[in-house]
């Protein structure tokens, strides 16, 4: 018996003002953007709510574990609450004034409520097949947002994309099925249950090979990223903030990070298969994205990039590693955002993407000027800001392995570093060819973006400046605990099936 | 989109309401016989669809209308997430509290019964809604 | 073992589908095959030797029957919703393609490269 209902809300909002805002968004647009604004702040004090409270279980329906659907709340759950909520609100914002020219704004926001809503579920949810359904649920509102726009390269970046996530989602739901028929149980700690008991067998390998394929694709991991530099530029600014900042983490890494920690217990084989993928990304994400021209696939190949430092360090397991990750994945959330918010901000604008007829913006928009050189350096690993903090704690932690993993861990941490000199190349090209420079004669009569564009590339250039000062606050209240929960699967066990 | 020959639209109209019927019943007897919500909406769906195929889209846009299918799509979730908050008054979020009833009996099982009449209205409006748009643009294609 | 192969041959065969055929038709039905053959390995795991299906009567009998199990019934009847919206989707995609670009050769519809 809880007195606390506050979980099941994460889930019931978001998807009952998905459809509140289509049924009546038709009578008066202005209502669709205050209720999803509304809705996302209601989140984001929830979320915040349950940073350093107890952990908690909410049974579905009154059903006990291992026989109903389980909301689990732990440090690493709020970690990736805390992210998912604080986006969506900024993005909620900056939607207000950017979507006008679109089609239909609240069929916009119910899909933007309805991918949300997916998220939450996936991250909170204790359930295996529970996992698939809130997945498909995000999954399929991004395809529809991606198309949003409706012109040719939306629709075919959209059709690629719907194609390679489909298959993706196949194969995880045909891992799904082995794993049920290999232990008999749906719930998450009963199947960690199970697997300490009995061990694991050849079925539940070949389930883990295709939970890697299916989760390694919606994470955009080398070499299942093919979809992501057309999907993410081609995706409304807003969306595609939404997509690099928390799709692919909130369906792709938590998932891998949940599963292979906390479920199958990380061994030696998937510890390797996960490092091996992160360098993979990191270096050919960097590679490919120096040599881009077009602003927004720039940053889409940044983010495999730096969703493949993720990976490195969800890899190497050590405690510094770990906290590196988490970190990191917080971290990119913010500047990636605010990124693709500035991208989406000039081509408001100025009407283009193509770097070489952008110069000189800083002088025309100032606003939009500073926060994309204060991303543009959090990405890079410039102290102050939070990009340096975990860029430094995946490095240490690649070299703290060096015991566990020999002279090849001070070879990983060697690639990182290089890895993270190529990114502040390319930034420092993005800074060069957009901001600074002469202002071309087309682009002297651009003015700046309307205030609540304004508000959230402020909000996140604020957020990015904090979180790098007041980094071990940060550590100590989100980051420590969310590694403790991933490393001790004995006590998510205890957690879920003790109760 | 022009309608069907006389025979089709007879035998239309004498069996759209059969169609509707057997529709509801399997949305109705949900949890004692196979079927439920998501059967029986596409049941009902098909009994619209068959209206447009029969007599044209005007003919049956009078009789449904597009903002009328999006709305009752709306109301069916948005019943459907009430229904789930009421088990909030028995403890827990979606829980069963209604009266259970003799088992194989019709006001049997609770919540069951209207959750499948919600997700029956939900599917229902929705795969007709679904259709009308995939259709419209062959509408395009032939004017 | 031998329906899990065969079930594993259809599954390959819809990959087969997606990437090697050239129409965006025949891309939606390999896309349909995979979510078809993963549908049908939930059956044959719910499958029990000589169980019937699992609903249950008022006959005097009943407690003795052996019933498959009714689990991955309905992990089926979600994944087949979850399929009819993804076809719909992908269907009216498909439809607004054409419109645009006037064919369904995937390798005509390359705008995005790079």
């Amino acid at each position: 018996m809880n007195d606390n209902h506050v979980l099941p809300l994460f889930v019931a909002l978001p998807l009952g003002a998905a459809f509140l805002i289509v049924l009546v968004g038709r009578l008066r647009e202005s209502l669709s953007d205050l209720l999803g604004t509304l809705i996302a702040a209601i989140l984001v004090v929830c979320s915040l709510q349950l940073v350093g409270a107890p952990e908690q279980v909410y049974h579905m329906g009154g059903w006990e574990p291992p026989l109903g659907i389980n909301l689990v709340s732990d440090a690493l759950s709020t970690l990736l609450l805390v992210i998912v909520s604080s986006v969506s609100l900024l993005v909620c914002i900056y939607s207000i004034t950017y979507m006008k020219g679109y089609t239909s704004k609240p069929k916009y926001y119910g899909l933007l409520m309805l991918m949300i809503a997916g998220m939450n579920g996936v991250v909170l949810t204790g359930d295996l097949f529970n996992m698939y359904v809130f997945l498909e649920i995000a999954a399929i509102a991004s395809y529809a947002l991606v198309a949003f726009g409706t012109e040719h390269e939306e629709l075919e970046a959209s059709f690629k994309y719907l194609v390679l996530g489909s298959v993706a989602s196949s194969f995880i739901l045909f891992g799904i099925a082995l794993m049920y028929s290999a232990t008999g149980t749906l719930n998450l700690a009963d199947i960690a249950n199970t697997i300490d008991k009995n061990g694991l067998n050849a079925v539940m390998t070949m389930a883990s090979a295709m939970f890697i394929a299916g989760f390694g694709l919606k994470a955009a991991m080398v070499p299942f990223h093919a979809w992501l530099p057309d999907a993410h530029p081609s995706a409304p600014a807003p969306i595609s903030a939404m997509l690099s900042g928390l799709l692919i983490k909130a369906l792709g890494v938590y998932a891998l990070v949940r599963l292979f920690y906390s479920v199958i217990g990380v061994g030696g084989m998937y510890t390797n298969i996960l490092i091996g993928l992160g360098i993979l990304s990191m270096v050919v994400g960097v590679i490919l994205a120096v040599g881009q021209w077009d602003f927004k696939r720039l940053l889409a190949y940044h983010s495999i990039s730096q969703m493949g430092y993720v990976m490195l360090g969800v890899g190497l397991g050590t405690p510094l590693a770990l906290a590196g990750a988490l970190f990191h994945l917080l971290n990119h959330s913010m500047f990636k955002s605010l990124l693709f918010l500035c991208s989406g901000a000039v081509e408001h604008s100025t009407g283009t993407r193509r770097l070489k007829e952008l110069g000189g913006l800083w002088y025309r928009m100032p606003v939009t000027g500073t926060t994309c050189s204060v991303a543009s350096l959090s990405i890079s690993g410039v102290p102050p800001f939070n990009g340096f903090w975990s860029k430094l704690l995946i490095i240490a932690g690649a070299v703290q392995a060096a015991d566990r993993f020999g002279p090849v861990a001070y070879v990983l941490a060697a690639i990182t570093v290089l890895v993270s000199f190529l990114t502040l190349v390319s930034f420092v090209k993005v800074q060069r060819y957009v901001l600074f420079g002469a202002l071309s004669e087309k682009l002297k009569k651009i003015r700046e973006v309307p205030a609540a564009m304004c508000i959230a590339l402020v909000a996140f250039a604020i957020l990015c400046l904090a979180l790098g000062v007041f980094c071990p606050f940060v550590l100590e209240k989100l980051i420590y605990p969310a590694r403790d929960v991933v490393l001790d699967k004995a006590g998510y066990i205890g957690l879920v099936l003790g109760k | 989109m022009k309608g069907m020959s006389l025979i089709v639209r007879t035998i239309t109209r004498l069996l759209v309401g059969f169609i509707l019927v057997y529709g509801a019943h399997i949305v109705l007897y949900g949890h004692l016989t196979p079927g439920g919500g998501f059967a029986g909406g596409v049941m009902l769906a098909c009994a619209l669809i068959l209206l447009v195929l029969a007599f044209g889209k005007e003919a049956a846009l009078d009789i449904v209308s597009e903002n009328a299918a999006s709305a009752w799509d709306c109301i069916g979730a948005l019943l459907f997430l009430l229904i789930a908050l009421l088990g909030l008054t028995g403890g827990y979020f979606f829980r069963n509290v209604l009266d259970k009833g003799k088992p194989f009996d019709l006001l049997s099982a609770g919540t069951l019964m209207w959750s499948n009449i919600a997700i029956g209205i939900k599917v229902g409006a929705c795969l007709f809604l679904v259709f009308l748009v995939l259709a419209a643009f062959r509408i395009r294609d032939e004017g | 073992m031998g329906p899990y192969i065969l079930c594993s041959i259809i599954l390959l065969l819809g990959v087969y589908a997606v990437v090697a055929k050239k129409n965006l038709i025949k891309i939606i039905i390999g896309l349909l095959i995979i979510e078809y053959a993963v549908n049908l390995m939930l059956v044959l795991i719910g499958y029990r030797a000589g169980g019937e299906a699992p609903i249950r009567t008022e006959a005097a009998q009943d407690a003795a029957r052996i019933l498959v199990d009714p689990l991955p019934q309905a992990l089926i009847v979600t994944s087949i919703v979850i399929g009819l919206g993804l076809t719909a989707m992908v269907v009216a995609l498909c439809i607004r393609l054409y419109e645009k670009y006037g064919t369904f050769d995937v390798l005509l519809i390359r705008r995005l490269r790079g």
